[in-house]
């Protein structure tokens, strides 16, 4: 697939935790940003998405808010 | 396929309740839309037995594990519709399927309340959140609102000070309710300032929170600032189950084995009139609930 996916996440929101499991179970490489150790990345992220909830998946420019299992699905096979 | 039964969610309840099951060996099904309910979205737990601290999602991945180490039937991201009982079968309708058992027990817990003020629906997100675990990090060296002041309102503002700049802990009543002993950490904090009598009318901004209005004893005021955290309680997740008896709280009403007013049904957690919600008193609850579904068999049987 080859798709750069991107995941903005805290350490301790339970979504996050379950979209990074669903990644690595279908063993798709993605760069974990940890939205709470840089203020510069938690701006980053509010400008890309215009909201504040974590998290959020980026997938080649297509933004997901939140663990949406079907969209992440539907992005990476477009 | 009739099951023995059927499990409607999967917080301490409902997990509790399928360990129990498992053991029993009854022929069970699980049905939940999420696993660990509010337990995933707690912060730091102090007072479940065995356990002197543990976080919210890690005590929801040892639930998770403890449950599925017994290879349980499981249907996970199902929501259930409607729950019904005549003569002797529960019928449980999901949005897809619908599946049949001799008894069902609900434990979908319940839902943070929303405050029904203006600007809460549009800043949803946007610096207006129902859960300081998940986006609270996100509010580093800001200023922000924690709007309750039960205990879980007092457990975000605890998180929260060690994060942002400042912490307003707003409270309608004439005094925090929750736990004196986080009161009184709070109440040193340097960084914290407790409103009490004190409502909130407004949520503020433009394409994020910018700040809140505020009324205290009739005196209007704007606070700004970038995060709003509503901790006002929660609501049951029992609109599925209306044909079942519930309290004006739309909690369903059980006896002390669980029984609702329909034979077959059970219920556990907070969904239920138990009073007290809290991890513990859910998961002794589930397990209660399946001792009673398995008393139940067995008369059936008989």
């Amino acid at each position: 697939m080859g798709k750069k996916v991107t995941v903005y996440s805290t350490p301790t929101c339970p979504y996050c935790i379950k979209t990074k499991k669903f990644l690595k179970e279908s063993s798709i490489d993605f760069t974990d940003i940890d939205v709470s150790s840089s203020t510069e990345k938690s701006q980053e992220m509010v400008q890309k998405t215009g909201q504040m909830g974590v998290p959020v998946v980026d997938i080649d420019g297509k933004i997901i808010v939140g663990f949406d299992k079907e969209a992440i699905e539907k992005a990476l096979a477009s | 396929m009739m099951y023995d039964l059927i499990i409607i969610g999967a917080g301490p309840a409902g997990i509790t309740a399928a360990v129990y099951a498992a053991r029993k060996k009854m022929n069970f099904l699980v049905i939940a839309k999420d696993v660990g309910g509010q337990t995933a979205l707690s912060g730091d737990i102090e007072n479940y037995t065995g356990y002197q601290f543990i976080t919210g999602p890690d005590l929801t991945m040892k639930f998770e594990e403890h449950m599925k180490k017994y290879g349980i039937n499981w249907k996970e991201n199902e929501e259930v519709v409607k729950v019904t009982g005549v003569s002797g079968v529960i019928s449980v309708k999901t949005a897809g399927d619908t599946y049949e058992a001799k008894t069902a027990i609900i434990a979908s817990g319940a839902r943070w309340r929303e405050l029904g003020i203006p600007g809460e629906k549009e800043f949803k997100n946007k610096g207006l959140t129902y859960c300081a675990t998940c986006d609270g990090p996100l509010f580093a060296g800001r200023d922000v609102a924690v709007i309750g002041g039960g205990n879980s309102g007092l457990e975000a503002t605890l998180q929260l000070m060690k994060i942002a700049k400042s912490v307003r802990l707003i409270e309608a009543s004439p005094r925090l309710t929750g736990d004196r002993i986080m009161q009184d950490k709070i109440r040193i904090a340097e960084n914290v300032t407790v409103l009490e009598n004190t409502k909130v009318t407004a949520v503020l901004g433009e394409k994020l929170v910018s700040g809140i209005k505020i009324n205290t004893n009739g005196k209007e005021q704007t606070l700004p600032l970038q995060g709003v955290f509503v901790e006002i309680g929660l609501m049951p997740i029992s609109e599925f189950a209306e044909g079942i008896d519930r309290n004006e709280y739309k909690e369903i009403k059980i006896n002390s084995r669980n029984e609702t007013n329909i034979p077959g049904i059970f219920a556990a957690g907070d969904v239920t009139d138990v009073p007290e919600k809290q991890i513990i008193i859910a998961a002794g609850e589930g397990s209660k609930a399946t001792l009673s579904a398995f008393r139940y068999l067995a008369r059936q049987k008989s």
